[in-house]
């Protein structure tokens, strides 16, 4: 779509100088890809460990009975893992990038705020250090799900609630500098002839992520905040007898939960928008749309937080309008499979490992959006609520959908960064391993969760233990065939594989493309000029 | 292509983040005002200082059931005078309850509403009600709790019966020797 | 197109039919949502069922059209991609017709919502109180109340025993309703959020501490429900569940009248008891057995409790203490934390028994024994 000339010569990068040596470049730097690489790597290594937590849930799950470990643990194995995949894995992947391709795609040079991008990746290992140090606290970590519903996280939760409270804090203070770093440098910094209607679709679902981000962690601050003082300081926000309501912290976490569920999600879809196309060698179907469509289902996510409080006991008119603006959300979202599924129609397919995983997102994501749909009707939600057909719903759109698009966005992005191509036949079996094994762990979930099992539970009636079985395989399953990839990382950071072209596949389009491969330490110094 | 500076662009992102911040804070007096419009949870009885005359609607009755929960411990028995009334929308009623308080000293109690179903709560307003302060209950005595109300007769047609809950919360935990863990 | 949906359908059906993916137990289907026994619940089926069936159709036509491109469309096959990448009138469309296929969902939904809420009088109110964690039931009508407890005895969750067909979903006292009754349900909690569920009645509300919700139901059958607390509420948030027994009028007036009557033994038996001494094997044998059902969840079995969540009991200066104070903080619990009232929860005879339990169990052998009376003198002199 952008046709570019590189008014720059080349060799104008070579003057400037290169990552300084050890351990300080990682420390200090404050180049973007560098720091995109750190994000990207610290993820991983909270995807490992959060699933490492799903592995321990799995197996006590795997038949009926307390084999494994005890409830408090086993509650604290939920919490920790829900918060580690949710701040520690999913968001700093997309941060990570963030860091990376913004500033290649939109032609600048690096991020707007540098030194600011250093601190907001530093600080996050500390906050993750204090959370799971929290598990070795007298008493156990957070054990009240990643909800923290009051007054479950207050008066009866155990004395790591504060350590709990300031990591989340610090997660909070590190998303939004990230944020107000995306936003001032999609703003300011884009090349000449970059107009807002030209920018590729990642920078564009980043740039409404942000603000969200921007709008909504200030509120988890809050909620925190208020759950610390009714803890320690004997405020009541949240205990009926001092006036309080526990009701009310559903509606402020929600307020910054639904919200939060799209940052997790806008960004891949700003992802599958990019490989489709490529791989279909046909522009993006009715971009625009998919621009109003992000834009529009940003909107909404303020004024639906309630669906998730339907059994809290609401007027029927307000179940009515949250059931409503809820079903209203799946008008852009659909927007965005069908314009995928017309980029496609009557485009030249292939099928590189980026566009099986999109595919397989396209899926699976949709699947997920059914079953939200679903949870959206007030009534039947009275019998999904807190089931495991809520666990399959969120899990189909954040494993298959989000951690899927970042699976697709590392195999598509990857050799430009490493500038060699990875093992195409380990992430090949990566693919199908990761398809077959997801499937098998997550759809029975429907199954189970329709059939009454209510989630959070260490333990289950034996009319479940079948496929709870199934599942804890598949899932056992599905976390080893992650061990394909990180070999297959390790791999490519090796540069082991063959060198590849400028433009690694022959149908993409983008500025990313017009830069060297491996991508140099410093691109567009000199700022290309799009037409 | 720099449209803003780097700096006003971040003053502006971080008015943002500290204004949403407060919001945060503010949605606590937020969720009242809605709760006022909305009835949610039943929080929002409706405190009026004399009786607003309005006219009796002769034609229909309310059924009031009184639910009493007490989370002081095993010191107070407390329950209502009458399991339940009938008015009609307009007239105002008044009932007791009471609270026998079994330990050798007095206790400071504060009572907490709820009105079920919650939009009932908006009808239901009080004149005198033992809940608006705290209350002290003597020792080894029985103490009566009053409460003085009448239903709006703007209460919708189809809201037949509805419940007023009162939770009994201890204020004061007198501290013994048990307590010193 | 139209094979490919008779074939799912087919599927459905056939999965639906199934055996092996039922547990006749406890007459549950095994893959999908019950019909249950209210005119509600078979409601909320047969619109799960339509949206279900919508969202089927919808990804038949979607996918069909993806995989039909991935199957033709493919650069191998010599495919020469088009250049097209908008058309309003196809983006229009595709905005309009979800619209419509939401309106459709939405009327049946507000409809079925709306007949949820009922605030018509009903036949019966019961208090329904979830506390970590039991259920506790009121009969506001009839003054009646009782704790339902976990009845799967612990060794058959440590896999010591063989798991029974209703594992973890047996209680001890069942909650007892009539059929063809209104029956209305109000919730609240003790301490932190319940969530009180019967997939088979489709009702299910949060218990909030301090405020009270409702839910009613009208049963249609004759027979035992079960469900579980929903939300999250703590350790044994896995160990709460509801059983209902749905019986005739005339039972139900019975199972009244016989509640009632054993009431009132049970009053004149702590009176008796107040005249008397209970023997050490007899208070060490009723205290086992409260302390398991009550106590042991937090304290564990063996005393020492969960360090930093819940205290132990071998070795604290209450049990080690006077008597007195113990007695008191099992009287009072311990406000602010998860050490409940047992004052009005349990008899003065249990009292006494679990008491003289934890004073003598678990190698403290103290050798002092609690009697009804004693519990009784404590609480008339505080």
């Amino acid at each position: 779509m952008n046709t570019i000339t590189q008014t720059a010569p080349t060799h104008a990068d070579e003057h400037h100088h290169g990552p300084a040596k050890g351990i300080k470049r990682w420390i200090f730097t404050t180049n973007h890809k560098d720091i995109g690489t750190l994000y990207l790597w610290f993820a991983f290594i909270m995807f490992l460990v959060g699933g490492a937590m799903a592995m321990v849930i799995r197996a006590e799950l795997f038949q009926p009975g307390l084999q494994i470990v005890e409830p408090h643990f086993f509650n604290q194995m939920t919490t920790v893992h829900g918060l580690i995949m949710v701040f520690g894995a999913v968001m700093p992947a997309f941060t990570g990038l963030a860091n990376w391709m913004i500033p290649m795609m939109i032609g600048a040079p690096d991020m707007a705020l540098p030194r600011m991008n250093n601190l907001s990746f530093w600080i996050l290992p500390f906050a993750f250090l204090i959370l799971l140090s929290s598990l070795f606290v007298e008493g156990g970590g957070p054990a009240f799900g990643w909800t923290f519903y009051a007054p479950l996280s207050t008066t009866y939760s155990g004395d790591s609630t504060a350590l709990f409270v300031f990591a989340v804090h610090i997660m909070g203070i590190s998303s939004i500098m990230g944020a107000i770093n995306v936003v001032v440098t999609i703003w300011n910094m884009r090349a000449p002839g970059m107009t807002w209607m030209k920018m590729p679709l990642f920078v564009w679902t980043w740039f409404i992520t942000a603000y969200l981000l921007i709008a909504v962690m200030p509120v988890l601050a809050g909620a925190v905040t208020m759950v610390l003082t009714d803890k320690y300081f004997g405020t009541s926000f949240f205990n009926a007898a001092g006036g309080g309501d526990p009701v009310m912290f559903q509606h402020i976490f929600w307020f910054f939960g639904h919200p939060e569920v799209y940052i997790m999600i806008l960004p891949a879809f700003g992802i599958i928008s990019t490989i489709v196309p490529t791989f279909s060698r046909k522009p993006l179907f009715g971009y625009s749309s998919m621009v109003y469509a992000t834009a529009s289902i940003a909107f909404l996510s303020f004024i639906v937080w309630a669906h998730h409080m339907f059994t809290t006991g609401m007027p029927v008119f307000a179940e009515l309008f949250f059931m409503y603006c809820t079903m209203l959300i799946s008008v852009p979202t659909g927007v965005k499979v069908f314009n995928w599924v017309a980029t496609m129609w009557r485009g030249a397919l292939s099928f590189e490992v980026p566009m099986m995983f999109s595919i397989a997102f396209i899926v699976l994501f949709t699947m997920g959006g059914f079953s939200g749909l679903m949870l959206a009707i007030t009534p039947v939600d009275f019998q999904y609520h807190d089931t495991y057909f809520v666990v399959a719903h969120f899990h189909y759109v954040l494993v298959t959908g989000a951690i899927f698009s970042l699976i697709a966005a590392t195999y598509y992005w990857l050799p430009k960064w490493t500038g060699v191509m990875y093992d195409i036949g380990l992430a090949k079996l990566h693919f199908w391993c990761s398809l077959i094994s997801v499937n098998v762990l997550f759809f029975p979930m429907h199954f189970v969760g329709l059939a009454g099992m209510p989630r959070r539970i260490p333990d289950y009636s034996i009319q479940f233990a079948n496929w709870n079985q199934i599942i804890s395989l598949g899932g056992f399953a599905f976390g080893l065939s992650q061990l394909i990839f990180l070999a297959l990382v390790i791999k490519a950071c090796r540069k082991k594989g063959d060198p590849v072209p400028d433009k690694v596949w022959d149908g993409a389009t983008g500025l990313e493309w017009e830069v060297k491969s491996p991508a140099p330490y410093h691109t567009f110094t000199t700022p290309p000029e799009i037409k | 292509m720099q449209t803003v500076s780097h700096a006003k662009l971040v003053t502006r992102l971080l008015a943002i983040v500290f204004g949403m911040f407060a919001f945060g804070f503010a949605l606590v007096p937020l969720y009242d005002v809605f709760c006022d419009l909305t009835g949610i949870n039943g929080r929002s009885v409706q405190r009026v200082d004399t009786q607003i005359q309005t006219l009796v609607d002769e034609s229909r009755q309310v059924k009031i059931e009184f639910v009493t929960l007490d989370k002081t411990g095993m010191q107070t028995d407390f329950k209502p005078k009458v399991a339940y009334v009938e008015v009609h929308p307009g007239e105002m009623k008044e009932v007791a309850f009471t609270v026998n308080n079994l330990k050798g000293s007095a206790q400071l109690v504060q009572a907490i509403p709820s009105v079920s179903p919650g939009q009932a709560s908006l009808y239901l307003n009080k004149t005198e009600c033992f809940c608006f302060n705290q209350q002290s209950i003597a020792a080894q005595a029985t103490t009566e709790f009053k409460l003085k109300f009448f239903i709006d007769k703007d209460l919708p047609e189809e809201i037949k019966v509805l419940t007023l809950a009162y939770t009994l919360y201890p204020l004061e935990q007198p501290v013994t020797t048990a307590q010193v863990l | 197109m139209g094979r490919q949906f008779s074939f799912i359908l087919a599927l459905f059906s056939f999965l639906h039919s199934s055996s092996i993916f039922a547990n006749e137990a406890v007459g549950r289907s095994n893959l999908n949502l019950r019909a249950g026994v209210t005119d509600i619940s078979h409601q909320v089926f047969d619109l799960h069922m339509t949206i279900f069936y919508i969202c089927v159709a919808i990804g038949i036509v979607v996918f069909g059209a993806m995989f039909y491109a991935i199957i033709f469309h493919r650069k191998s096959k010599g495919v020469k991609a088009a250049n097209f990448h908008e058309s309003v009138k196809v983006e229009i469309a595709w905005t309009i017709v979800p619209v419509i296929i939401l309106v459709v969902m939405a009327i049946p939904a507000t409809k079925t919502l709306i007949a949820m809420e009922d605030p018509s009088e009903s036949d019966l109110t019961i208090l329904v109180t979830g506390s970590q964690w039991k259920w506790h039931y009121k009969y506001l009508d009839h003054d009646i109340e009782f704790y339902s407890l976990l009845a799967t005895p612990s060794e058959q969750i440590q896999g010591k025993w063989l798991k029974g067909d209703t594992y973890l979903l047996e209680v001890d006292k069942p909650l007892i309703l009539p059929t063809n009754k209104k029956i209305r349900f109000l919730m609240t909690s003790d301490d932190v959020i319940h969530s009180w569920w019967v997939p088979d009645f489709a009702v299910k509300k949060d218990a909030n501490p301090g405020f009270i919700n409702e839910a009613w139901t009208r049963i249609n059958e004759l027979g035992i429900y079960r469900g579980q607390c929903a939300e999250l509420c703590g350790k044994d948030h896995g160990f709460m569940p509801v059983v209902v027994k749905a019986v005739s009028e005339s039972e139900f007036n019975q199972w009244i009248t016989d509640k009632k009557a054993e009431k009132a033994a049970a009053e004149a038996e702590e009176k008796r008891l107040l005249a008397m001494n209970m023997t050490k094997e007899d208070l060490m044998a009723e205290g086992e057995s409260v302390y398991n059902g009550y106590c042991s969840a937090c304290h564990q079995p063996n005393g020492m409790g969960l360090p930093g969540a819940f205290p132990a009991l071998v070795g604290s200066a209450i049990v080690a203490g006077p008597a007195q104070d113990h007695i008191k903080i099992v009287l009072d619990g311990k406000n602010g934390t998860a050490m409940q009232a047992f004052a009005k929860q349990l008899t003065l005879k249990q009292i006494a028994a679990v008491v003289t339990y934890e004073r003598n169990a678990w190698g403290i052998n103290s050798g002092e024994l609690i009697q009804p009376k004693d519990v009784h003198q404590l609480m008339q002199n505080q």
